[in-house]
């Protein structure tokens, strides 16, 4: 026989089973035998025809019904506790050199698609913020390095690290200086790579840097306990806490922590009839100042001044003797009064930079014996390490020529660096420069050799965030590009070339696990603290001294007093969206509104209305601000007469959007006074420019105009009665009458409850939402038109002053009435009451008519105006400015939640996957479903704890308490839409 | 018979039968003049920018329109409502005027019911255009299915669908029925095949005998009492899109009356914008006098001032009621960002229709003329009034935005403003313009020649 050639292997697997199965079958032939015989036999007119008609046929069919071939195969062999279409949860730890929370990952199906907090942390305490909220979308980012590289050009990790061995021993046998660049290091492990890095480099030495430094504390500390530390503060334990400038709810150290501590003293629910009062001075309108009982203006420039007022008033109230001080702007009398009551009770923060500053600050705590109560010396927070001097130092010595060797390690200081420019073409006098960056940078385009590190989420770390609170972060996915473990190409260039994973374990075991004394062998506890993500081990630091107070008089001698008053000061700040710029392309972040002025997709200078008036400012008109510049200038009421402020974090090149940048960076203004950084400028010039820039805002109307949205009363009002600011709560009830019977609801009736009283407005909630819904980003141009596309939004508005205003907020999402008024105006029956109290959407059914969103007096509803997800059945349609459908981005949508498509109208769910995921847990389990079983995304995300959900049928459920509270009411309860969501009043600590 | 001396006469210039057909007829034979290819080609044009404007919201979604969160409904909705407005005026002359026993409606009832079938056809364009899926937008249809999806009865936008197609349909039928005397008269002065095989069997067989004449009253009298409560439901329905919803300025128990009295203003006013330059263009001024004119604007003053009646008692209510939401929405109507719309249909329809209480200008055929644009410019306002100031600041001054419209906007009311002309100068090509039978029914009684002569 002849020799069968075979094209493909489907023939030659047929012909084998062919023949070994079916040798008797004689009638049943190979595809091979068939195609030879109809090959042999002359073609018929008959089986022209045929094929004639059917080709064509198949033609037409196949080029008008393209319908895009989409495989799903199955697991071969099943993977033990991977179920598909079931989440695991792994815990692990966000750290970005700024930020710290303790985290769960969700993963599906192999991708980790959300963050939630992890109640298990004592420091974070589940709770988490924006910026960690929207850090997963950042693994699967287009603009990562997917590759090492060398000048530019892709390089093999065993050539480069080949070429970067050799580099380094040149380095070594020349005796050349060394250095590596780093951010904060809070990683145990990581600190023990670099000190085996350190070892086998002799003379190669460390350095820290932060973006945002807190060097004045850290030598404040030094001056006052012999130590550059920072203490762990404990905002629950203080009565009264007086905050000069110090943004702890949105960005001053470690705010998740921070807002979880206060939050905790701001709630009157649960039996608590107290709360703490918080006092706030500072010159822009902060997160933190906004949420104040009180509120005063001040120049940051002064801010010193004022402290050392406050500080002689108390040593006059605790019987010491004062000294001459030139007087204080504003009056702090009250404030001294009020701090000597609460001796030990109290905190004093300032967010400065500034050496004296903090050293006063010192002094004043010290004073008023608020160390050991409500600040801890012997546990240490370890989030800024960074002294200022020794960056300058490094970029001095770059500069002449005598640093050989840089290794950058998560750091861009091109970009955030005040002095970047100089740090650029310093860059260049360095022979052998190594970046290991995670994003495409700034700085790392000027590096010779670029070795991407991993992504958190696919990466072994580990992290002591204050003394003895030990976290670990775990892989949850597999590296999507060629990256390696920063820490990984550190050891191989040490000489050690072993994994990050094994080293971890081993670090853990010979140094963290003796700390642990419970008799359990290694490997169960390091199986247990992976799981839970955290391991508290209690150690305590020891090594400070008794306070020295030594230098506060000679700082009290030197306080100037005020010198001219017209000089304009610029402050710059850091948003709760984009911080310092690191998740700059990030658009969950970009789209997200600051909480105060509502605006997203850019950074602006924020001027006073009394400046605006005085220098014919508008809105949107735009300035220089020294040679900074044009950035829009938007009138923010609250706002120091004289001062200007401007976010940092933004201006990072080609990112943001697909092309282009977001916002102007701010960074280059950073100025440097006495050997540290000063986030405040105390003269600038602002020169108007022609022309104006459209800003993208999510709310234009700032007033309530004396509607009854967010009802407010003070804390000795509501003591007396505690529905003083609701007594309309009452009245409105009697009226609500209805021919109707009020449906009633069998099984479960969903509720959700907001405390206003404890909601700071951080935005977690927003991203969260966005993250668990598949909530599109819709890009600056479509905001501008009011079309974003958010579940939950904050509303803010101002009352009072434009000067000196109050101002309140109002987390808004779908209410899902009983009695909605878009459900019976929906023509195709699209949007309906379920039997469980949830108001539904079927997005199949959704013809777009946005009747119900007219119709609904929240607003909450969503319109997909385009296609903005390609989930639209026409093709090339699709509006995507924030690059958000490529299909690697796509791998963070969330399959539990439909994508929608173009011209449909979406909204708030109650999170109703997560209810039906739960409900399906406890029906299997036979068992009814507890209390707080269900939390949807904005409710896990809020480390405020102002969101409660649960059955309003269970009388016992935490939400029937919340819902029988004197405080509860319903947003436009006259309209008897019976909402099932409900908002409890918000109670200042303020006398009138 | 006899006839008031006082009455003018309706039709002018001693007229017999034949001139009656020949004067009527003779727009529909030979070619058409310079200016109905002018005027088709500009139409044709504005129709096309619609079919841009179209193709833009479809393939790429409503994000074309300026429309935003806050306010769902813009030019499209008020172009709908407007042009149903405007398709009132047809059914109202030939419906009820023909049960008031109206005589002067046979001159202009032709042409008003072409024009609204016309007009709920462009009306009926803009809720399927406003549709965020309009592919799917049989999902609106009752029909049965597998998946036992059934429409929301509750809804009054599935009112509007069932009240729209009715009044399409009973229209077409009223309409057509009218015609078929006229078909057979087109029909027997026909001078080619084709045309005598078209009109022959469009006219259904018409021969005139006397059986025929008496089956085609009956009809139409039945057509009109079915046709004359749909002038009054089709717009009630309509202004329950509004009256039924929670929002402040279309929360409203006044918008039944109040909108089918807007309706039928602005439906008489298009019929006199489109007659004026009608009888002008084909020479009619003997049939459309200047007594069928002024008879329409007394028309246009009561119901006019029954629409400024309306707007005041609104504004009554909203102080009267008490709720500080009612009170703020029409505050803002006449104070806030979009006064300038409010005022303008504050003069537009209710100031200068009260100039014809002046008989010489209700006389006057170019002060009517520019008088029936203004209205109709009014009344497109009252709707945008409605449907965008009440959206655009309503309970949460969080959500309060603006809205601008955009070019694809503008182009597809331009395209249904287009696509009106060209069918309405397609239609004087193919049908008479006024009906010729029902014209000699009067010419006998209110002709002038029997008003000279009716005394001998």
């Amino acid at each position: 026989m002849k020799e069968q050639y075979y094209k493909s292997l489907d023939d030659l697997i047929y012909d084998a089973r062919q023949a070994a199965e079916e040798v008797d079958s004689g009638d049943r032939k190979s595809i091979l035998q068939m195609k030879k015989e109809s090959r042999s036999e002359a073609t018929s007119r008959r089986d022209f025809l045929k094929l004639f008609g059917f080709t064509i046929a198949s033609a037409a069919i196949a080029t008008s019904c393209q319908q895009p071939v989409q495989k799903a195969i199955p697991f071969l062999i099943q993977p033990e506790k991977i179920i598909p279409g079931e989440a695991s949860y792994f815990a692990s730890t966000y750290f970005d050199g700024n930020d710290y929370c303790s985290v769960l990952v969700k993963v599906r199906d192999g991708r980790p698609i959300k963050i939630e907090g992890n109640a298990l942390s004592p420091v974070t305490r589940g709770g988490t913020n924006a910026r960690t909220q929207a850090s997963v979308l950042g693994l699967y980012d287009n603009k990562r390095h997917k590759n090492p590289k060398f000048k530019g050009k892709k390089i093999s990790w065993e050539d480069g690290d080949q070429q970067i061995l050799e580099a380094l021993a040149e380095i070594k046998a020349k005796e050349g200086k060394l250095v590596l660049l780093t951010g904060t290091i809070i990683s145990p492990s990581t600190n023990a790579v670099i000190q085996e890095f350190l070892a086998a480099h002799p003379g190669a030495e460390h350095i820290q840097y932060d973006v945002i430094s807190a060097s004045g504390m850290l030598q404040a500390n030094e001056q006052s306990y012999g130590k550059a530390f920072i203490p762990s503060y404990d905002f629950s334990k203080a009565d009264l806490i007086v905050s000069f400038d110090a943004d702890f709810l949105g960005s001053w150290l470690s705010p998740i922590e921070y807002t979880k501590q206060y939050s905790e003293r701001r709630k009157l629910v649960d039996g608590q009839r107290s709360m703490s009062r918080h006092l706030h001075f500072e010159g822009g309108m902060s997160l933190t100042g906004s949420n104040a009982d009180e509120r005063i203006q001040i120049r940051l420039s002064q801010e010193k001044l004022v402290i050392a007022n406050l500080y002689n008033e108390l040593k006059k109230l605790a019987g010491e003797q004062p000294v001459n001080l030139p007087a204080s702007p504003v009056d702090i009398t009250k404030v001294a009064g009020e701090l000597i009551a609460k001796k030990g009770k109290s905190l004093v923060v300032s967010g400065s930079n500034d050496l004296e500053t903090q050293l006063l600050v010192n002094a004043i705590n010290e004073l008023l014996g608020n160390y050991g109560n409500t600040i801890r010396t012997d546990v240490h927070l370890k989030l800024r390490q960074a002294m200022d001097a020794d960056m300058a130092g490094l970029v001095d010595r770059m500069e002449a020529g005598q640093v050989d060797g840089l290794i950058l390690y998560d750091v861009n200081p091109v970009y955030d660096y005040p002095q970047g420019e100089r740090f650029k073409t310093a860059l260049q006098q360095v022979p052998l420069s190594i970046a290991l960056p995670i994003l495409g940078e700034e700085t790392s385009e000027h590096v010779q050799y670029i070795c991407p590190d991993h992504h958190y989420l696919e990466a072994w770390n580990d992290a002591e965030v204050k003394s003895g609170s030990y976290s670990l972060a775990q892989p949850t996915i597999r590296p999507i590009f060629k990256t390696r473990a920063a820490q990984e190409s550190l050891l191989k260039w040490a000489g050690n070339p072993v994994d990050f994973h094994t080293y971890i374990q081993n670090y853990w075991e010979k140094n963290i696990y003796p700390q642990a004394q419970d008799g359990q062998a290694f490997i169960d506890f390091w199986n247990s603290k992976l799981h839970d993500g955290i391991f508290e081990s209690g150690r305590k630091e020891d090594g400070l001294s008794a306070y020295n107070g030594e230098r506060v008089p000679t700082i009290l001698a030197q306080v100037k007093g005020l010198k001219g008053n017209d000089a304009l000061e610029l402050n710059l700040y850091t948003n709760v969206s984009v911080g310092t710029g690191k998740q700059a392309n990030n658009p969950w972040l970009q789209e997200l509104p600051d909480p105060v002025t509502k605006i997203c997709w850019d950074n602006y200078a924020a001027v006073s209305p009394k400046l605006a008036k005085e220098l014919e400012l508008e809105d949107e008109q735009l300035v220089m601000i020294n040679d900074f510049g044009p950035i829009p200038v938007v009138v923010q009421p609250g706002q120091e007469h004289r001062t200007i402020s401007v976010a940092l974090g933004y201006g990072r090149v080609n990112l943001g959007t697909p092309e282009g940048t977001v916002g102007k960076n701010a960074f280059p203004l950073v100025a440097s006074e006495n050997g540290s950084l000063r986030y405040t400028l105390k003269q600038v010039n602002l020169q108007k420019v022609e022309g104006d820039y459209q800003l993208a805002k999510t709310q234009s109307h700032h007033s309530m105009e004396g509607r009854n949205l967010v009802r407010e009363t003070t804390l000795e009002d509501y003591l007396a009665n505690p529905a003083s600011g609701n007594e309309m709560r009452e009245e409105l009830k009697s009226h609500l009458k209805s021919l109707y019977a009020q449906r009633k609801f069998d099984g479960f009736h969903w509720g959700m409850a907001i405390d206003l009283n404890s909601c700071t407005g951080c935005n977690a909630c927003v991203v969260a939402c966005s993250a668990e819904n598949n909530v599109p980003v819709v890009g600056k141009e479509q905001v501008i038109m009011a079309r974003e596309m958010h579940w939950i939004r904050i509303d803010r508005y101002y009352k009072g002053d434009p000067d000196n205003p109050e101002l309140v907020r109002q987390p808004v999402m779908c209410q899902h009435c009983d009695n909605a008024p878009c459900e019976n105006v929906c023509p195709v029956a699209a949007t309906t009451h379920s039997n469980e109290g949830v108001n539904q959407m079927a997005y199949n059914r959704c013809i777009g008519t946005r009747y119900c969103n007219n119709n609904c007096p929240y607003k909450v509803r969503r319109f997909n105006f385009f296609d903005y997800t390609g989930a639209d059945a026409m093709p090339g349609n699709t509006i995507d400015p924030a690059e958000m459908t490529t299909d690697l981005r796509r791998l963070v949508l969330n399959p539990d939640v439909t994508v929608r498509a173009k011209g449909v109208i979406e909204k708030c769910s109650f999170c109703i996957q997560r209810i039906q995921e739960k409900k399906l847990a406890a029906k299997n389990e036979s068992r009814q479903l507890q209390d707080g079983e269900v939390v949807p995304a904005c409710a896990q995300s809020c480390p405020a704890d102002a969101i409660v959900f649960g059955d309003l049928n269970n009388k016992e459920s935490r939400i029937s308490k919340f819902f029988d509270d004197e405080r509860n009411y319903h947003l436009l309860e006259e309209l008897h839409t019976l909402p099932s969501v409900g908002y409890l009043t918000k109670v200042k600590n303020k006398t009138v | 018979m006899y006839t008031s001396p006082l009455r003018e006469p309706l039709i002018r210039g001693n007229k017999n039968y034949k001139q009656v057909t020949d004067d009527i007829l003779s727009p529909m034979a030979g070619k058409p003049s310079k200016y109905w290819y002018l005027g088709i080609i500009l139409a044709g044009i504005a129709a096309l920018f619609g079919g841009w404007a179209t193709f833009r919201t479809v393939f790429y979604g409503i994000g074309e329109w300026g429309l935003n969160k806050t306010i769902g409904w813009g030019w499209g909705i008020t172009n709908f409502v407007w042009w149903v407005g405007i398709g009132h005026a047809g059914t109202f002359i030939s419906a009820i005027l023909l049960l008031f026993r109206q005589k002067w409606r046979t001159s202009i009832n032709r042409s008003a019911e072409a024009m609204t079938l016309i007009a709920v056809m462009c009306a009926g364009f803009f809720p399927l255009i406003h549709m965020g899926r309009l592919l799917l937008g049989f999902y609106i249809f009752p029909y049965p299915n597998t998946r036992a999806l059934w429409v929301n009865f509750n809804s009054p936008l599935l009112w509007d669908v069932f009240a729209i197609s009715t009044y399409f349909a009973v229209s077409l039928v009223f309409w057509y029925v009218g015609l078929i005397p006229d078909i057979g008269t087109v029909r027997d002065r026909a001078k080619t095949k084709i045309r005598k095989a078209i009109y022959g069997f469009l006219s259904f067989g018409w021969t005139g005998s006397a059986k025929h004449w008496s089956r085609h009253e009956t009809i139409s009298l039945i057509l009109a009492g079915l046709a004359a409560p749909l002038v009054l439901s089709v717009h009630t329905i309509v202004s329950f899109d509004f009256a039924t919803s929670v929002i402040p300025g279309w929360h409203t128990t006044i918008f039944p009356p109040y909108f089918v009295s807007g309706a039928i203003f602005s439906g008489f006013a298009m019929v006199l914008t489109l007659m004026i330059v009608t009888r002008k263009a084909l020479n009619l001024e003997e049939y459309i006098t200047i007594n069928h004119i002024e008879s329409m604007n007394k028309i246009i003053i009561l119901t006019g001032s029954i629409v400024g009646i309306a707007y005041l008692t609104e504004f009554f209510i909203a102080w009267y009621s008490g709720v500080e939401f009612e009170t703020y929405a029409f505050f803002n109507r006449a104070f806030g960002p979009y006064a300038w719309a409010y005022w303008i249909m504050m003069t537009c329809n209710v100031i200068t229709p009260q100039l014809f209480w002046f008989r010489k200008l209700r006389r006057n055929v170019m002060f009517t003329f520019v008088i029936s644009i203004f209205v109709n410019i009014g009344m497109w306002f009252e709707r945008f009034v409605i449907v965008v100031t009440s959206l655009h600041r309503d309970f949460l001054p969080s959500s309060w935005t603006m809205y601008k419209p955009t070019l694809v906007e503008v182009g597809l009311y331009v395209g249904t403003l287009g696509l009106f002309f060209t069918l309405f100068l397609l239609f004087i090509r193919v049908f008479p313009v006024i009906a010729v039978a029902e014209v000699k029914g009067v010419l006998k009684s209110s002709g002038e020649n029997q008003k000279l002569t009716g005394h001998e």
